[in-house]
């Protein structure tokens, strides 16, 4: 286990730097210099000089690139352009927000995939298992950003049951529960579509498996084999396609961040873009890269701990 | 003729598929004959008669510019398909032309490049986009090359799994040893065998595209006003709720139709065609 843990973390590692290295690429091949997008187009040529020798843009390319992933291993970013705090600071400010609606998306593709799921494959070929199926389908297909403009439209702004903008009261949990429901089920619904498929496919598999057989014919009651010993084991694949999840719901919570004007990093970056605040854009999609990463390894660890043969394929 | 019919009649035999062929099939007529479906032009303005709902006259009602939205649905159609299928065209190439030379090069250029896919792939969608944008200026272009850095990765890696379960088959060998290059074997031999799965992929995408495309727009970072696309509608009806519900509906609305035809079609050629990718 521990020779897999180090391979898994070596390898994240890796991924991480190279992804550092194609963010750094992008910054430089594509043309235009930060320091005049930062500035805008009325900055005059004294300022800019400045500004790229503060941002280190005069160095050599490979010394830049050094410091750059240097720093990004350190936790330095870099400060921000305006007020100049650190681009660390102000995004793990508002990194909580998002992660609770990160939460709030896996809490309702969760609560309602697997049920859903379970159900399509106990009752299959069914019409309810075809009905599961369709709909599953269909809420992966529509993007999240028009399920959270509808969910505005008909919850908040027509029947008026929910808020509609903001993260609610700070310390009122109960407020800003309320506030998280609409958009988190922008952030889960097409999840639901995801874990549903993926809990009936491995379901029917367990279902046939000869330890399942020999409860059936111990005579358990179905009730008991369905819940207590095929579900158990049927739900792990789930584990690792939440993993990779998260980096789609990081993307849908952008959208459901400036849908709700919610505080977030989604809403940091897109209100960093309108104001040109460059190095908060690199800072967030680095940081969002390495949580990414680090969530996916940490999924194809809990795999890697329940299922012993995940470790030796590695 | 009877080549083309067959595999069209066991997409119709499913009825997922023939919903999905006619949702396609009518989203592409519409975009097709837009200029003549509607006589009105979708950057007109016209202040007077704003925030108009569904009339004989406007079919869909009009925008807070008095803009027709029917004709910007339709126009805002040829957007959509045309970034679908431009930059889906793109990746199959680059994601093929990658795959092969991972799957069939020397193991230290494969290694490389699945670190670099998976480099890729670990850029949240959206960041990566805010990102490009940022650099590049908001455009049409720069969907395109999102859509392309978003979905090369997963060409090349289906690719390159085939290509090396291929490598060592016996026919390859028989080629080798007669002498042929390595161009010739992968284009004749190698790239037959695993485009198939690979297309039918690309079509699952096609939705994915269409929703990249029309999610940069309603940020305002696609296609610049006031040409129309459904993202940027969708994004008209988002800042006008409070006042209509209609431009809404009508920017979103194309793209819920678009989206679940490609996918309900997409299955269906995977389950008819390729029975092994199910589940994918």
């Amino acid at each position: 286990m521990l020779s897999y843990f180090f391979k898994r973390l070596g390898l994240a590692a890796a991924i991480v730097s190279v992804a550092m290295f194609l963010l750094f690429c992008m910054i430089y091949l594509i043309p235009g210099d930060p320091a005049s997008v930062a500035l805008g187009p009325r900055a005059t040529e004294e300022m800019r000089a400045a500004l790229r020798e503060k941002m280190g843009l005069n160095q050599p390319v490979l010394v830049q690139f050094w410091n750059f992933y240097i720093g990004a291993w350190t936790g330095d970013l870099g400060d921000e352009v305006l007020s100049g705090r650190p681009v660390t600071t102000v995004v793990f400010e508002q990194l909580p927000y998002t992660l609770a609606l990160i939460v709030g998306g896996i809490t309702w593709s969760v609560a309602l995939g697997i049920p859903l799921g379970c159900w399509a494959a106990v009752s299959r070929g069914s019409w309810a298992d075809r009905v599961v199926g369709i709909l599953s389908v269909a809420v992966i297909a529509v993007p999240s950003f028009v399920i959270a403009i509808y969910a505005l439209l008909i919850f908040a702004v027509e029947l008026r049951w929910l808020p509609a903008i903001g993260a609610g009261e700070p310390g009122d949990l109960g407020d800003q529960l309320t506030h998280l429901i609409l958009p988190s089920l922008a952030v889960g619904l097409g999840w639901v579509g995801y874990i549903a498929r993926m809990v009936r496919a491995s379901m029917l598999e367990v279902l046939e498996a000869s330890h399942i057989r020999t409860a059936r014919a111990f005579g358990l009651p179905d009730r008991t084999i369905t819940f207590r010993y095929a579900l158990s084991i049927a739900i792990l694949p789930t584990v690792t396609l939440l993993g990779v999840g998260i980096g789609q719901m990081l993307s849908s919570a952008v959208f459901a961040e400036i849908v709700f004007a919610r505080p977030g990093v989604g809403k940091l970056v897109y209100d960093a873009i309108l104001t040109r605040n460059f190095p908060i854009v690199t800072g967030t999609v680095l940081i969002t890269t390495v949580l990414f990463v680090l969530l996916n390894l940490l999924a194809d660890l809990i795999i890697g701990a329940l299922d012993p043969r995940v470790r030796s394929s590695f | 003729m009877a080549e083309l019919w067959r595999p069209i009649r066991k997409i119709l035999r499913e009825p997922l598929g023939a919903l999905g062929l006619f949702l396609v099939l009518f989203v592409i007529f519409g975009a097709v004959f837009a200029d003549l479906l509607t006589s009105w032009d979708p950057t007109k303005i016209n202040p007077r008669d704003r925030f108009q709902g569904p009339s004989a006259n406007h079919l869909m009602g009009t925008d807070q510019l008095g803009r027709d939205l029917f004709a910007r649905v339709l126009h805002g159609g040829r957007i959509a398909l045309f970034v679908a299928l431009v930059s889906t065209a793109v990746s199959l190439v680059i994601g093929i032309v990658l795959g092969l030379i991972a799957g069939y090069g020397p193991r230290w250029l494969d290694n490389l490049m699945i670190l670099l896919f998976d480099a890729m792939k670990s850029f949240p969608t959206v960041m990566l986009a805010l990102a490009l944008v940022t650099l590049m200026g908001p455009s049409l272009t720069a969907v395109m090359v999102v859509v392309v850095l978003v979905t090369v990765p997963g060409y090349a890696r289906i690719i390159r799994t085939q290509t090396i379960a291929l490598k060592t088959s016996e026919y390859v060998t028989a080629a080798q040893s007669m002498g042929a290059s390595s161009a010739r074997i992968l284009r004749v031999h190698i790239l037959p065998n695993v485009i198939g799965p690979l297309v039918i992929l690309a079509s699952m995408d096609i939705p994915v595209v269409i929703g990249i495309e029309a999610g940069m727009s309603f940020l305002g970072l696609g296609v610049r006003p006031p040409t129309p696309s459904w993202g940027s509608i969708l994004n008209d009806g988002f800042t006008n709720i409070r006042d209509t519900a209609w431009i809404a509906i009508a920017g979103g609305v194309p793209i819920i139709i678009t989206t679940l035809g490609f996918t309900f079609l997409g299955e269906t050629l995977r389950d008819v065609f390729d029975p092994r990718l199910k589940g994918r």
